[in-house]
């Protein structure tokens, strides 16, 4: 299955990242980060582990504050928000979690629910209903509806979790690591998944994985994380073809030579 | 293998954070926690209400305490009978037991017993919750929707407590009272009737003002110190113990110190 040409707008980027820096305490993650992400546009980050991608893209949804650095998104420059114009920033980002992170107290129902509810007040039952319901759909997880986070499998975890950004229809949707610790079907699912909300819900997305398959699959672009800088972006070709051997050993592992 | 002692000791004495560190933490610890109360009193008031979870958090209160707290408050008002009759009974004056054990539990044993339990068993519960919502980054999640966390989790479990430690508190003084007046009965044959007017006599106003404001001051400490710890709880599933037991920990002292406080100021109406 061959990803299809996206619908990329090369004149608009909706992420613009310049010379971001962040340490904690001695020890220097991101040290001069570029990174632009058009309009419609999958990027995916590849990295080895500890090398700060989860910090990049908590740094986007300003979960976490840059030592140095500019992050522009949808317009807009992340940290010199006040509460109030992040949140409604936040709301047009999805950020999918490299643990899904759903609300263990609640059943899947009432995880999608959650943000909808809350940021739109004007929803009656019914219309809450069907929101739920599609987004489900499109996971494919509607028998799940009422069970909890507790009795679903990881992929089925990956999934609700992604369902519940949808479900604020974001235009920019941020993926941890969705295919980490899954079997090569779900994989191969997760992957599909990811093309079909870029596709269906015209999204633009930072896909963050080690997994070279779901790189080549889901990605128009790709940018190599290696010491705290993106040394390497390009197609997935154009990043592979190389003889740095941190960039080859991270090829032959996956694709077994 | 070349074993150097000498280097390792030294850098575990450097390692050591010094006296000006550890004041410095200290303060910005207070600083934290006043930031943190002073959200809880800007965000808590303000629409949108999160009125659902509020009845919610209530029952989880209550539904957690509720067994521990009959079984204590109805032991403490037959123990505390019990052992203060030979003392009475040497002036002859067992008929002021009501009176006595009614001050006693009204004044001070209902409120410090429920406050206890209730650091105990909720809050050290709010805090190994929210801690592992955050090593889960749950929190973080709802952060990202934008659905203000911090209003739905920790402004609705401190007004919970502070709402619903206040009743339980009423609630154990009532099964304390139960307590003593069957041992009072099985003693000196009062009737039931006889047993509670001689306890409410000497319950005044203040008495009963000065418990309810305790009490609301110790719910409010309850869930507060919980949400603290398990909110700040450092991430990793230590963290989550951590921040239960210092959750108990530090509401149990925090109780204590307030009881002394209170007791104090109430005093100077007391004239
Ligand atoms: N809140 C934090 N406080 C202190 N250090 C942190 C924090 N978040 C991340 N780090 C550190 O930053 C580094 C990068 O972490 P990050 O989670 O971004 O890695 P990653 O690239 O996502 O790795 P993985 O592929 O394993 O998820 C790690 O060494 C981590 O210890
Ligand atoms: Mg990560």
């Amino acid at each position: 299955m061959e990803k299809q040409k996206a619908d990329i707008d090369k004149s608009k980027a909706v992420i613009d990242i310049k010379g971001l820096e962040k340490s904690f305490g001695d020890y220097d993650v991101l040290r001069g980060i570029d990174l632009k992400v058009y309009q419609g546009e999958n990027v995916v980050v590849l990295g080895r582990s500890g090398t700060g991608k989860s910090v990049l893209i908590k740094i986007i949804s300003g979960l976490l504050k840059p030592d140095a650095g500019t992050v522009n998104v949808l317009g807009e420059d992340v940290n010199s928000l006040n509460s109030k114009e992040l949140e409604q920033l936040r709301l047009r980002i999805g950020f999918s979690f490299q643990n899904s992170a759903l609300y263990d107290s609640m059943t899947v129902r009432g995880n999608l629910e959650f943000p909808l509810v809350r940021n739109q007040r004007k929803l009656t039952k019914a219309e809450v209903n069907k929101e739920v319901e599609t987004v489900l759909d499109a996971v494919g997880l509607l028998q799940t509806i009422n069970q909890m986070p507790s009795e679903l499998s990881g992929g089925q975890r990956k999934r609700i979790g992604i369902a519940r950004t949808l479900i604020l229809k974001p235009e920019i949707m941020l993926y941890d690591e969705p295919t980490a610790g899954l079997d090569p079907i779900t994989c191969i699912e997760i992957n599909h998944l990811i093309n079909e909300v870029q596709k269906n819900y015209h999204t633009s997305s930072i896909i963050i994985t080690h997994d070279l398959t779901c790189a080549k699959e889901t990605g128009d672009r790709v940018a190599m994380l290696l010491d705290g800088k993106f040394e390497r972006t390009g197609t997935f070709e154009e990043v592979f073809n190389t003889d740095d051997e941190r960039v080859k050993t991270f090829y032959n592992y996956n694709f077994i030579q | 293998m070349k074993l150097d002692n000498s280097t390792t000791l030294e850098e575990a004495e450097t390692a050591k954070p010094s006296l000006w560190q550890r004041v410095s933490v200290f303060f910005e610890d207070i600083y934290n926690v006043y930031r943190f109360i002073l959200r809880f009193f800007k965000e808590a008031f303000l629409p949108p209400y999160e009125f659902k979870e509020f009845i919610r958090q209530c029952y989880e209160v209550g539904y957690r305490s509720f067994p521990l707290i009959t079984l204590t408050g109805f032991i403490t008002g037959i123990v505390f009978t019990k052992q203060s009759r030979p003392s009475l009974s040497e002036f002859g004056a067992t008929s002021w037991l009501p009176s006595l054990v009614s001050i006693a539990i009204f004044r001070a044993l209902a409120p410090l017993v429920t406050a206890l339990i209730g650091a105990g068993k909720v809050g050290s519960s709010i805090g190994a919750e929210l801690a592992s919502m955050k090593v889960t980054e749950q929190i973080d999640a709802m952060e990202v929707s934008a659905t203000k966390p911090f209003k739905f989790l920790v402004c609705m479990r401190v007004l919970a407590t502070t709402v619903s430690i206040p009743i339980l508190v009423m609630y154990t003084a009532f099964v304390s009272m139960i307590g003593a007046y069957l041992n009072v009965s099985q003693n000196e044959g009062t009737s039931i009737s006889a047993f509670f007017q001689d306890a409410f006599e000497p319950i005044s106003f203040l008495d009963f003002n000065t418990s309810l404001i305790k009490s609301i001051v110790f719910g409010f400490t309850i869930g507060m110190v919980g949400c603290y710890q398990g909110f700040n709880s450092s991430k990793g599933t230590e963290g989550v113990g951590k921040a239960a037991n210092s959750a108990v920990v530090l509401g149990m002292f925090l109780v204590f110190v307030e009881e002394i406080v209170i007791v104090q100021i109430s005093g100077f109406f007391r004239v």
